[in-house]
Formats: C-alpha cells, sequence, structure tokens
C-alpha cells in the first residue's frame, strides 16, 4: 500500500471526527431506538411471557393482541378517543394562550422579570407526582379557578347562565359556547401546560427584526394590522414546532399512555400493552403528519 | 384634516388658489387657533386613559395567570401547616387557627428526607454531567462536520423526540431485565444481567444519548453551535489545536448559554421524572419523586390514619420540602436561565 492511498484527505478526516462526534448518539439509536421498534412489533406479534430467570418466552399469535385490544378490551376504544379528542381542544388553546402571554411578556411592565420567573414555574414543577396532587389539591382545598368555574358551570353560576343564554340568543353557535366553557375550565391544565411553548414564543418574538415594525409604523399600520400582517406571520414557523411539542407532551400525559402502562406492569399483560402503546403512538404519528402538514402549508417563511 | 376643510368653507374669505399651498397651511393653523386646543388636549386625554385602560387590562390578566400558577401551591403550603381541626373547620380559609409544624417533622422523618435528598442530588446531577457531555458532542458533530448520511441520522434525532416513549416502555424493560452486551455475557454465564430496580439502565440510557428527553437537548446544542462564528474554529485549527481540544476548550465555553438551559432542563426534569424510575423500577429509597408518592400510604400506615384528606396534609408538606431545593436553585439562577433559553437557540 503505498504512503499516498493511505492518507486521508482533510474532508474525509473531519467526515470522520464529526461522525465520531455523533457516534454515542448513533449507537444509543440503534441500541434502544431501532433494535426497541423491532422489538415492540415482534411482541405486539406474539403472546409475551416473561420468565422467572429474566428472560422470555414469545409465541407467535399473529394479531390476536390488536383484536384483543380493539373488540375485547373494555375501556381502550373510549380512552384512545378521549385521549385525542382532548388533545385537539387543547393544543389550540395552550397555542394562542402561549401566543398571547409571549406577546405580553415581551413588551416593556413594572415587574416583568418576576412574571417571568413565575410563569416558568410549570416548567420547574411538571411533575406526574406533583401534579396529581395538586389537582387534588385544586379540588379539597377551597381554591383555585378549576374549582369556581366548574361549580359556577354546574350550580351556582346564574351569571354564567345568563351569559351563556345571551350568547345563544346572539347566535353564537352552541359548539363554540361549549368550548369557551370547557376551555374555561380546564384553565388550569392549559396554563400549567403552556411553560415552554411561551419560551418558544418569547425567543421568536425577539428575533423578529425591529425595522419591520419601523416600517410599518411608518406606513400608519394600527396595532391590529401590524400584529396579523407582521408579527403573526413572522411567529408562524414556530406554531408548527409549538404544535408539535404540545401534542407529543399532551400524549405523553394522557390516559392512553396511563391505560398502556397500567395494562403492562398492573395486569401483566405485556403484548397487550405494547399493542396499545403502537396503535395510540400510530395514531398520534399520524395526526402529528396531517396537522404538521396543514399548518406548514400555511406558515410564512422569511428568508 | 375635517376641521380645516370646514373652515375652509365657512371661514375663509380671500383664498388665492396661486399659493394654494401657504395658503392651506395658513389655513389649518386658523383652524387649530379657532377651536382645536381643546380637541387637541382632549385626544391627549383621550390617549392617556386608554394607556391606563388597557395596562390595567393588562395587570389584570397577569394577576390572574400568576394566581393560576401560584393558587394551588399557595393553598398547599398553607395547609401543610394545618391541623385535623383546621382542616375540618368552615371558617379556616388559608391561615390555620391552630397551626402546626408535626406535618412536616412527620413526613420529613417518613421521607428520611436528608438520605433521600442527598441521594436524588447526586443521581441527578450525574445524570445532567453526562447528558450535557453526550449531547453537546451529538450536537457540535452535526452542527459542523459533514458526513454521509448527516441529514438522515438528524431526522433520526428529530424522530426521537416527536416519537412518544412509551411505545418503547417494554422493549426497554425487557432489554434490562435480561442486560447483555452484544452477547458476551450470555457466552461467558449463561444469562445476562437483571439490572432493574438500580439506577444503572437510566445512566447506560443516557450515556448513549437515549435518556430523559436527549433529542432535544442534542437539537438545542445543534442550534446554537451553528450560530456561533466558524472562525474561532479555524482559528485553533490552525494553532494546531485537536478536535477534542477545541470542543471542550473552545466550543463548549462559547455554548455556555446553551449548557446552562440544557443543565436546567435536564436537572429539573431528572428530579420530577417518575416515568423511567417507575419503568426500570428505581428504588423508592433512593429518589425523590418515587418517595413522594408513597408518603401519603406510608403515613395512613404508620400512624393509623384513614381519612385521606388528612394524610394529604402530609403529602403536601412532602411536596413542599421536594420544591424546595428546586426552586432555590430556580431562583439563584432565573436571570441566566431566561436569557439563556431565549439566546440558546431553542427556535430554529
Amino acid at each position: 500500500m503505498t504512503k499516498k492511498k493511505r492518507k486521508l484527505s482533510l474532508l474525509d478526516k473531519r467526515a470522520i471526527t464529526g461522525f465520531l462526534f455523533v457516534l454515542p448518539w448513533f449507537i444509543g439509536f440503534l441500541w434502544f431506538y431501532g433494535k426497541g421498534f423491532i422489538q415492540a412489533i415482534r411482541f405486539s406479534l406474539s403472546n409475551l411471557t416473561m420468565q422467572e430467570t429474566g428472560g422470555y418466552l414469545l409465541e407467535f399469535v399473529g394479531l390476536d393482541n390488536f383484536k384483543y385490544a380493539f373488540l375485547r378490551d373494555a375501556t381502550f376504544n373510549q380512552t384512545l378517543v378521549s385521549s385525542i379528542g382532548n388533545m385537539l381542544i387543547d393544543v389550540p388553546l395552550i397555542i394562542f394562550f402561549s401566543l398571547f402571554i409571549a406577546i405580553l411578556l415581551n413588551s416593556k411592565f413594572h415587574g416583568r422579570t418576576l412574571m417571568r420567573a413565575v410563569l416558568f414555574l410549570p416548567i420547574i414543577m411538571n411533575s406526574g407526582a406533583i401534579q396529581a396532587s395538586i389537582e387534588l389539591a385544586q379540588q379539597a382545598v377551597n381554591g383555585g379557578v378549576t374549582a369556581v368555574s366548574s361549580e359556577a358551570a354546574v350550580s351556582s353560576g346564574v351569571n354564567v347562565e345568563y351569559l351563556l343564554d345571551m350568547m345563544t340568543e346572539l347566535g353564537v353557535p352552541a359548539m363554540l359556547t361549549d368550548y369557551i366553557v370547557l376551555a374555561v375550565g380546564r384553565i388550569f391544565d392549559i396554563v400549567q401546560a403552556s411553560g415552554i411553548q411561551i419560551i418558544i414564543f418569547i425567543a421568536a418574538l425577539q428575533s423578529v427584526p425591529g425595522a419591520l415594525y419601523e416600517v410599518s409604523k411608518i406606513e400608519g399600520a394600527t396595532a391590529y394590522e401590524t400584529f396579523w400582517r407582521v408579527t403573526f406571520p413572522m411567529v408562524s414557523p414556530l406554531i408548527v414546532t409549538n404544535v408539535v411539542y404540545t401534542i407529543v407532551d399532551a400524549f405523553m400525559n394522557s390516559e392512553v399512555v396511563q391505560e398502556a402502562y397500567d395494562m403492562a406492569f398492573t395486569n401483566f399483560n405485556w403484548s397487550v400493552s405494547v399493542t396499545m402503546s403502537l396503535i395510540s403512538s400510530f395514531v398520534v404519528c399520524i395526526l402529528l403528519a396531517v396537522i404538521v402538514k396543514i399548518i406548514s402549508s400555511k406558515v410564512f417563511y422569511y428568508n | 384634516m375635517k376641521t380645516a376643510a370646514i373652515t375652509n368653507s365657512s371661514g375663509n374669505t380671500a383664498a388665492v388658489p396661486a399659493s394654494g399651498r401657504a395658503a392651506k397651511n395658513g389655513q389649518k393653523a386658523a383652524a387649530f387657533s379657532f377651536s382645536s386646543v381643546d380637541k387637541v388636549q382632549m385626544k391627549k386625554f383621550g390617549r392617556r386613559i386608554q394607556a391606563i385602560l388597557l395596562g390595567l387590562l393588562k395587570f389584570c390578566i397577569l394577576v390572574g395567570i400568576a394566581y393560576i400558577i401560584l393558587g394551588p401551591l399557595i393553598s398547599m403550603l398553607s395547609s401543610s401547616f394545618f391541623t385535623e381541626k383546621d382542616l375540618y373547620n368552615p371558617v379556616v380559609i388559608l391561615f390555620p387557627v391552630e397551626g402546626t409544624l408535626q406535618n412536616y417533622a412527620d413526613t420529613y422523618r417518613v421521607m428520611q428526607y436528608p438520605q433521600t435528598l442527598l441521594t436524588t442530588v447526586l443521581y441527578v446531577a450525574s445524570l445532567t454531567f453526562i447528558q450535557v457531555i453526550v449531547c453537546s458532542m451529538a450536537g457540535y458533530g452535526f452542527a459542523r462536520f459533514d458526513f454521509p448520511f448527516k441529514n438522515v441520522l438528524f431526522a433520526c434525532v428529530i424522530l426521537t423526540i416527536v416519537l412518544p416513549t412509551d411505545t418503547l416502555m417494554l422493549p426497554w424493560y425487557t432489554e434490562f431485565r435480561n442486560f447483555d452486551i452484544l452477547g458476551i455475557l450470555h457466552l461467558t454465564t449463561g444469562h445476562g444481567v437483571n439490572l432493574l430496580t438500580s439506577p444503572v439502565p437510566m445512566y447506560i440510557m443516557t450515556l448513549f444519548a437515549c435518556g430523559l428527553r436527549s433529542g432535544l437537548f442534542i437539537y438545542i446544542f445543534n442550534q446554537f453551535f451553528r450560530g456561533l462564528p466558524k472562525e474561532i474554529e479555524e482559528a485553533a485549527f490552525v494553532d494546531g489545536a485537536g478536535a477534542l481540544y477545541t470542543y471542550f476548550r473552545i466550543m463548549l465555553i462559547n455554548a455556555m448559554p446553551s449548557v446552562l438551559t440544557v443543565s436546567i432542563f435536564s436537572m429539573v426534569w431528572q428530579y420530577n421524572d417518575t416515568f423511567y424510575a417507575r419503568l426500570f423500577g428505581i428504588s423508592n429509597r433512593l429518589l425523590m419523586s418515587m418517595r413522594i408518592s408513597t408518603v401519603q400510604e406510608t403515613i395512613s400506615n404508620s400512624k393509623k390514619i384513614l381519612d385521606s384528606s388528612v394524610t394529604q396534609l402530609y403529602l403536601y408538606a412532602g411536596i413542599i420540602m421536594m420544591l424546595v431545593p428546586v426552586i432555590v436553585i430556580y431562583c439563584l439562577l432565573q436571570k441566566k436561565f431566561v436569557e439563556g433559553v431565549e439566546r440558546s437557540g431553542i427556535v430554529g
């Protein structure tokens, strides 16, 4: 072998170094995601029994697990539908709420640092255990907006019902009013879930070039026009990011995941659990693809 | 303009078309002196009222949102001091009449707070350290080097962010239940090692950048490194620095804002994580987040309290104690954290 052949070009060397940097992740990806995914499909097509020694036995059963999940399991269908439904209700609310708050926080006012600190608190307290008990605290200790709103909507809400009646009489569609009532009832969840989204939107707002605002001001645009013609299009690419993040996050905390978990670790019905996870993830991925496709066709890219 | 037009039709007697512009200006001035003094003032006044009202609206909204976030915290904090009597006294809201620190004392003992905190902090800190190193390396690799299939691989990173982890929950479980490295252990001892109930699986996964939201961190680092000027690296290269040296001594130092952001996120999520901890069955004694989930039962068993709303008071005390370290760290780093997040290129 000649010396010339052995010597790598600078570009090749850089390629190798770069790949070495990525290598740990790549191994992990193949090991945990690649292998894991194949395993998941194998498990879902067979009957899995854990052995005491640590191994497991697989017995091929075809599509039985899928049949079980869809046709025989008492709650899976409903949980899946209701989880997806809740997600679809929450996503637009979270997006609009976080954009709104980001715009508020982006303007200058006294106590802004304090307010930001408060708004980022949910990210910090984003824990399953804590959140469950905070929800309990909401119901138990006479406080919280959710308690008030649910009460208002059901029993003592003279004013609320009057308002709702008025809205119906004004010709507001019943679906919309229902949605608003629902939104108010979920406001706690929404605020809790929109921490990261607010951060992303704030960062986006700060990257909008100031010259655009100057131009629109000189051209005599009102604040309303400026928002819809400048701010919104400039921020719109990040709406996609946020929608994706929100859906995935909502899904991770949804009941379907919980049900799959319980199926595995309380009922020890392993393969059905994997099947359920696969089905729900598949549904969510399709949903993601569709939504992202729809939104990104409307997104404005500056460059 | 309207007022000017009106005065034009009524008050002006000698309009000369030749010097139209000057005349117009004159009319305007006349109109202002004639009737608009209060109007200007009115306008100013109106604007001020508008500003005040808008400010008030903003204030109300912000206070409302702050209440939604802080409300449960405050009610938790206050009720963690309640005695049983306070709990069932309908007059008591927020401020206990009797008040007690017994809840805290008992929960402190049950949770074995100091030991648990110590092990949790060690666990979280080490994982965060590994995560920052591994994810920043991967992010750097993706941002600054060209190698075949780079885009495909980066798409895989995005996939790991988007793919819900629960799909792979069981494969991971079986993997670590019967752990083996490429069949070596099977050859030598005949069976794999059961790594569950120890934190080892978490370390292994984090080491290979598949830990808690590692994909997101790789993405953040990638965005940040792409934003750094190439010249620093080139200078280092010309001066003869190797890739690792450049990375550790130059790039990572420059990436401090995103390092800070990622470590805070990683720390907090790791500290609060129950998903992985439950999946790998990590012992309750080790982790605060797991410990907190059993506090209520332990208290009700050991003290023979059947009323769940009373045992809940202990749970609140436990949660407050669990939150204290995080909130202290957060308050210390709050400003840097917010700045770091905003500059760290979480945005694409």
